[in-house]
C-alpha cells in the first residue's frame, strides 16, 4: 500500500493521529534514554578498561543528589507521559452520544455485524468517512478483541457483557481487523476487512441491502413473541412490571435503594437475570431468558428496548403498577 | 593455568565428597541441589528453546506451511509454560541463588536443608506430569490460561498441565521461605544486612514475591480445575461468575513473577558490575531498597494487563499511574550501574560483556514498558508482537543474559574448572546480535498491528513478512549462540583448566574458599568486617561486636 517500507500502520482514523503522536513522543523518550545510558557505558568502558592486573581505583561512596536527580527526572517524564496518554485514552473511552450504533456479535472464529438499519455483514464492516460509529459487542462463546490498527482503538469482547468502541474514520480504503485475543484454534483467520466509504457511496451500499429488518424492529417481533407484553405492556407501557417507555439511558431506582443508569448492559442484565437489580415497586416475577436467546436475539432487543421513546404528545408516564400480584404467571 | 601443568593433590570437596546416584538424589547439601536445578532447568530450557525455533520457522511465511494451527496454538502455549514456569522463575534463584545464597553470607549450607532437596522433588514432579501432559496431547490455552476458553472450550490437557504448574508452585514457595530464613538467622559473625552482596538483597526481595505470589496463582489455577471439572460457576457468566475475575487473579501473580524473574538477575549484573570494574557498588542501599520497593509495588500494578479487557476508565488510570511509579526503582538500578563503572577497572571477561549487555537490553525492554504503561498507546499495542518484543527484552535479554553472566562468573567455583574466555566472549557476543535481531524487528511488527499468537498473517501486509524473516534470521543465530556455552561448558567439567580458589581475584565470602568448596562451604566459620565489594584496603582496623578482623578483605 504505502511505497517505502512502512514503521506505521495507515492512519485512518481521527484518533490514530493523537496515539501516533504520543507512540513518537515515548519513542524519542525511549530512544535518547537507550542511546545515553549506551554510549555513557561505552565511554566509561573504554575509558576505564583495565589496563594492568593488580590496579585497585578508588572506591567511589555514591551521591544522595545524584540518586535524587536520577529518580525525580525520570518521574517527571514518565508523568507527562501518564498525563498526556490518559487524557488521550478518557476522550477515547468515552463513545459519543450521537454515535451510529453497529452491533457486532463474535464467535468461534467469524463475526458478525447488523447495522442499525438492518443490513447484516460477516467478516466485513462498511463503514461511511466522517461519521461516529460505536460498536456494540458480545460474544458467544470465548473473549474475542476488536482490533483495527488503522484506526489505533482494540477492545475486548467478553462473554456475559456488552462492551464497546468507537472511531471516525478519515480516509475512504480497507483495513484488516483482527481478533486480538486468543480464542482457540482458528483464531488468526477470525479478522477481516473494515471498508470506509464516501457517504454517498455509503448510501448506495445500504439502499442495496435495504431488505432486511432493522435490530429494534426484531426486537419487536420478539418482544410480543416471547410473551414480554403481558407483563411490560403491548407499547411497553407497563403493567406488573415496569414501562420500558424512554427507560433507555435514565436513571432507574431499584427497590434496595440504589439508582443504576439503564444502559446496554442493565437491560441485558434485566433480561438474563432479572432478580439481580429490581426496579422499586415491583416484585421478583420475571423468569430469566438466559439460555434461550442468542446473543444476536439479545442485541435485538435490546435495541428494541433502546428505540422506545416517550411519544411528546402523551402527558404522563406510565405509573407503574403495584407489585402486589404474587399469583401473575410471568411470561 | 600454572595449576593446570601442576595440579595440587585434589581436596575433598562437595563434588568427590561422596560417589554415586544415591548420594545425589539424596543429598542435603544446596550445592549439590543447586547443580540438580542445573540440569533440570537446562533440560527444559532446551525443550521450549525447540518450540520457539518451530514458531520462528513457521511464521518465515504469511501462510501454515510447517504446522496446523491446533499445533501451532500448542507450541506457543508450551514454550510460554515452559520457559516460564520451569526455566526462567528458577533459573537463578534455584541454581545460582541455592549455590551462593549460603556461601555469600559464610553459612554452612541453607536453613532448611531437606526442604530444599523437597523443593527440588517437588519441581521435578510438577514438572514431569506438565511433560507427561505435552507428550498425551498438549495444552493450547496460551501460558495465560484465559477462560472460558481454558474451563470450557480448550479440548486439550489444560488439567494435567495445572496440575503440574499448580505442584511446581509449591518449589517456588518453599525455596523462597528457605532463602528468607537462611538470610535472617544464618549470617557470619559480622555479616550486618548492608554489608550484604546486593545479589542476597535481591534474592530476599525475590523470595517475599514467591511467598506471597505464588498461593494466589495456585489458588485461580485449582479453580480453573474446578471450573472445567465441576462446572462451579466462579468465571462463567451464565452461571453468575466473571471472567475477568481470572484475568485479575492470575495477572495478581504473574505480574509479580515478572519480578521473581528479572529481581535476581539483577542481583546478578550487581555482582558482575561491582566485581568485573574493582569498584564498590554506587549507592548500594539505593539499589538495596530498590528491589524491595519493585517487590512491594510490583503487587499493585497487575490491571495494566486489562487495559483492553473492559475494566473501568478509573482502574486503568491507577493502575497506569503506579505502573509508571514501579519503573522508578529499575531506572534506578541501571543509573547506579552506569555510575558504578566510572573510574573503575573494568575488565573484558566474558561475565562482564554479558552483564554489559543486560544493562543495555533491560534498559530497551524497561523503557518500551512505558509504551505499555500509557493507556492510549497500550491499547493499541496489547496483544501484538510489541508485547512479545518488549517482554522477550526484560525475560531474555535481561533473565537470561544475566544467568548466563553468572553462570560464567561462578562457573570456577561451581566446576572447579575455568570455561574457555575466548570461545565465552565470542559466544557472548553472538547471542547479542541474536537476540538484537530476533525482537527488535517485532516492535516494529506490533505498532503496525501484527496480533501476537497469530499462526498465519496476511499475505498483503509485504513489510511483515520481511520483519519476520529479520526475527527468523536473528532466532537462529541467537540458537547457535546459545549452543555454543553448553558445549564448551560440559566440555570445561572435564577438560578445563583448574580454577583457583579466587581466580578473579575478589573479595566476596564464596572467593575465600577453594574451588570447588568443601561439602561445609568455608573450614573456619568466616568473619566479615568491611562492607560489600570492598577492594581497596581499608585505611582502618574495624571491629564489629567481639569480632575483630582475622584476614584483609581481597587478599
Amino acid at each position: 500500500m504505502q511505497s517505502w517500507f512502512p514503521f506505521i500502520p495507515e492512519s485512518a482514523s481521527t484518533y490514530s493521529g493523537d496515539v501516533d503522536a504520543l507512540y513518537f513522543y515515548i519513542s524519542g523518550v525511549t530512544i535518547f534514554f537507550t542511546l545515553l545510558i549506551s554510549f555513557i557505558i561505552i565511554f566509561f568502558v573504554i575509558k576505564y578498561r583495565r589496563r594492568n592486573a593488580f590496579e585497585i581505583p578508588r572506591p567511589i561512596e555514591g551521591s544522595h543528589k545524584l540518586e535524587i536527580l536520577w529518580s525525580v527526572i525520570p518521574l517527571l517524564i514518565a508523568m507527562t507521559i501518564f498525563f498526556w496518554s490518559a487524557k488521550v485514552y478518557f476522550t477515547q473511552y468515552r463513545p459519543p452520544k450521537n454515535a451510529e450504533e453497529v452491533y457486532v456479535v463474535g464467535k468461534q472464529w467469524m463475526w458478525k455485524f447488523q447495522h442499525a438499519t438492518g443490513q447484516r455483514e460477516i467478516n466485513e464492516l462498511h463503514v461511511p468517512v466522517g461519521r461516529k460509529i460505536k460498536l456494540i459487542m458480545a460474544s458467544e462463546d470465548v473473549i474475542h478483541d476488536v482490533f483495527i490498527p488503522a484506526f489505533r482503538i482494540k477492545a475486548d469482547v467478553v462473554p456475559g457483557r456488552y462492551t464497546t468502541e468507537w472511531f471516525e474514520a478519515t480516509k475512504p480504503g480497507r483495513y484488516h481487523f483482527f481478533c486480538a485475543e486468543y480464542c482457540g484454534m482458528n483464531h488468526s483467520g477470525m479478522g477481516g476487512w473494515v471498508v470506509v466509504m464516501e457517504p454517498t457511496e455509503y448510501e448506495n451500499w445500504l439502499s442495496g441491502n435495504a431488505n432486511q429488518m432493522s435490530p429494534a424492529a426484531a426486537g419487536q417481533q420478539m418482544f410480543e413473541s416471547l410473551g414480554c407484553a403481558s407483563c411490560h405492556g403491548a407499547n411497553a407501557e407497563g403493567g406488573r412490571g415496569p414501562a420500558l417507555l424512554g427507560v433507555s439511558g435514565s436513571k432507574v431506582a431499584l427497590n434496595n435503594g440504589q439508582t443504576v443508569t439503564a444502559d446496554e448492559g442493565y437491560i441485558r442484565e434485566s433480561i438474563l437475570n432479572p432478580q439481580a437489580k429490581i426496579v422499586t415497586g415491583f416484585g421478583p416475577i420475571m423468569p430469566s431468558f438466559q439460555g434461550q436467546l442468542s446473543e444476536e436475539q439479545l442485541l435485538q432487543l435490546v435495541a428494541y428496548v433502546k428505540s422506545l421513546s416517550i411519544p411528546k404528545t402523551e402527558t404522563q408516564t406510565a405509573k407503574p403498577a403495584p407489585a402486589s400480584k404474587p399469583s401473575a404467571t410471568p411470561k | 593455568m600454572e595449576e593446570f601443568e601442576t595440579p595440587k593433590p585434589p581436596h575433598t570437596n562437595y563434588i568427590n565428597a561422596e560417589y554415586g546416584l544415591k548420594s545425589w538424589l539424596l543429598t542435603r547439601d544446596h550445592k549439590r541441589i543447586a547443580l540438580l536445578y542445573l540440569g533440570a532447568i537446562s533440560f527444559y530450557f532446551f525443550i521450549g528453546s525447540l518450540y520457539a525455533m518451530a514458531i520462528r520457522l513457521e511464521l518465515l511465511t504469511p501462510q501454515a506451511d510447517l504446522v496446523q494451527s491446533s499445533t501451532y496454538n500448542k507450541m506457543f502455549t508450551q514454550h510460554g509454560i515452559i520457559m516460564v514456569f520451569f526455566f526462567l522463575i528458577p533459573a537463578i534463584p534455584a541454581t545460582l541463588g541455592n549455590f551462593l545464597v549460603p556461601m555469600m553470607i559464610g553459612a554452612k549450607d541453607l536453613a532448611f536443608p531437606r526442604i530444599n532437596l523437597l523443593s527440588w522433588y517437588i519441581y521435578m514432579v510438577g514438572g514431569l506430569i506438565t511433560i507427561y501432559a505435552l507428550l498425551a496431547g498438549g495444552v493450547d490455552t496460551g501460558w495465560t490460561f484465559y477462560v472460558p476458553y481454558s474451563t470450557t472450550f480448550s479440548n486439550s490437557y489444560v488439567i494435567a498441565t495445572g496440575v503440574g504448574i499448580f505442584i511446581s508452585g509449591f518449589s517456588s514457595i518453599l525455596t523462597g521461605l528457605n532463602f528468607i530464613v537462611t538470610i535472617h538467622t544464618m549470617r557470619a559473625p559480622g555479616m550486618t544486612w548492608f554489608r550484604l552482596p546486593l545479589f542476597i538483597w535481591a534474592h530476599y526481595a525475590t523470595s517475599l514475591i514467591m511467598i506471597l505470589g505464588t498461593p494466589v496463582v495456585a489458588v485461580t489455577i485449582l479453580l480453573v480445575a474446578l471450573e472445567r471439572l465441576a462446572h462451579i460457576g466462579i468465571f462463567d457468566p451464565a452461571a453468575g461468575g466473571d471472567p475477568i475475575l481470572f484475568q485479575h487473579l492470575f495477572w495478581f501473580y504473574s505480574h509479580p513473577a515478572v519480578y521473581i524473574m528479572v529481581l535476581p538477575a539483577m542481583g546478578v549484573v550487581s555482582e558482575l558490575i561491582a566485581n568485573f570494574s574493582r569498584k564498590n557498588i554506587f549507592g548500594y542501599k539505593f539499589i538495596a531498597f530498590s528491589s524491595l520497593a519493585i517487590a512491594v509495588f510490583g503487587f499493585l500494578v497487575w490491571g495494566h494487563h486489562l487495559f483492553v479487557s473492559g475494566q473501568s476508565v478509573y482502574a486503568g488510570m491507577i493502575f497506569s499511574f503506579l505502573s509508571f511509579a514501579v519503573a522508578i526503582p529499575s531506572a534506578i538500578k541501571v543509573f547506579n550501574w552506569t555510575a558504578t563503572l566510572y573510574k573503575g577497572s573494568i575488565s573484558y571477561d566474558t561475565p562482564m560483556l554479558y552483564a554489559l549487555g543486560f544493562i543495555g537490553l533491560f534498559t530497551i525492554g524497561g523503557m518500551t514498558g512505558l509504551f505499555l504503561a500509557s493507556l492510549a498507546t497500550d491499547v493499541h499495542l496489547s496483544d501484538t508482537y510489541f508485547i512479545v518484543a518488549h517482554f522477550h527484552y526484560i525475560m531474555v535479554g535481561g533473565t537470561l543474559l544475566a544467568y548466563l553472566g553468572g553462570l560464567h562468573y561462578w562457573w570456577p567455583k561451581i566446576s572447579g574448572r575455568m570455561y574457555p574466555e575466548g570461545w565465552g566472549r565470542f559466544s557472548a557476543l553472538v547471542v547479542f546480535v541474536g537476540f538484537n535481531l530476533t525482537f527488535s524487528p517485532q516492535f516494529v511488527l506490533g505498532y503496525m498491528g501484527m496480533p501476537r499468537r497469530y499462526h498465519t498473517y496476511p499475505a498483503d501486509m509485504v513489510s511483515w513478512q520481511v520483519l519476520h524473516v529479520l526475527s527468523t534470521a536473528g532466532a537462529s543465530i541467537l540458537g547457535v549462540g546459545l549452543l555454543i556455552p553448553l558445549c564448551y561448558l560440559v566440555w570445561s567439567m572435564r577438560y578445563g583448566p583448574i580454577a583457583a580458589a579466587n581466580p578473579w581475584n575478589l573479595p566476596g565470602l564464596e572467593w575465600q574458599t577453594a574451588s570447588p568448596p568443601p561439602t561445609e562451604n568455608f573450614l573456619t566459620t568466616p568473619v566479615v568486617t568491611t562492607e560489600a565489594y570492598q577492594f581497596a584496603a581499608p585505611e582502618h582496623k574495624e571491629v564489629v561486636g567481639k569480632f575483630e578482623r582475622q584476614k584483609p578483605a581481597g587478599t
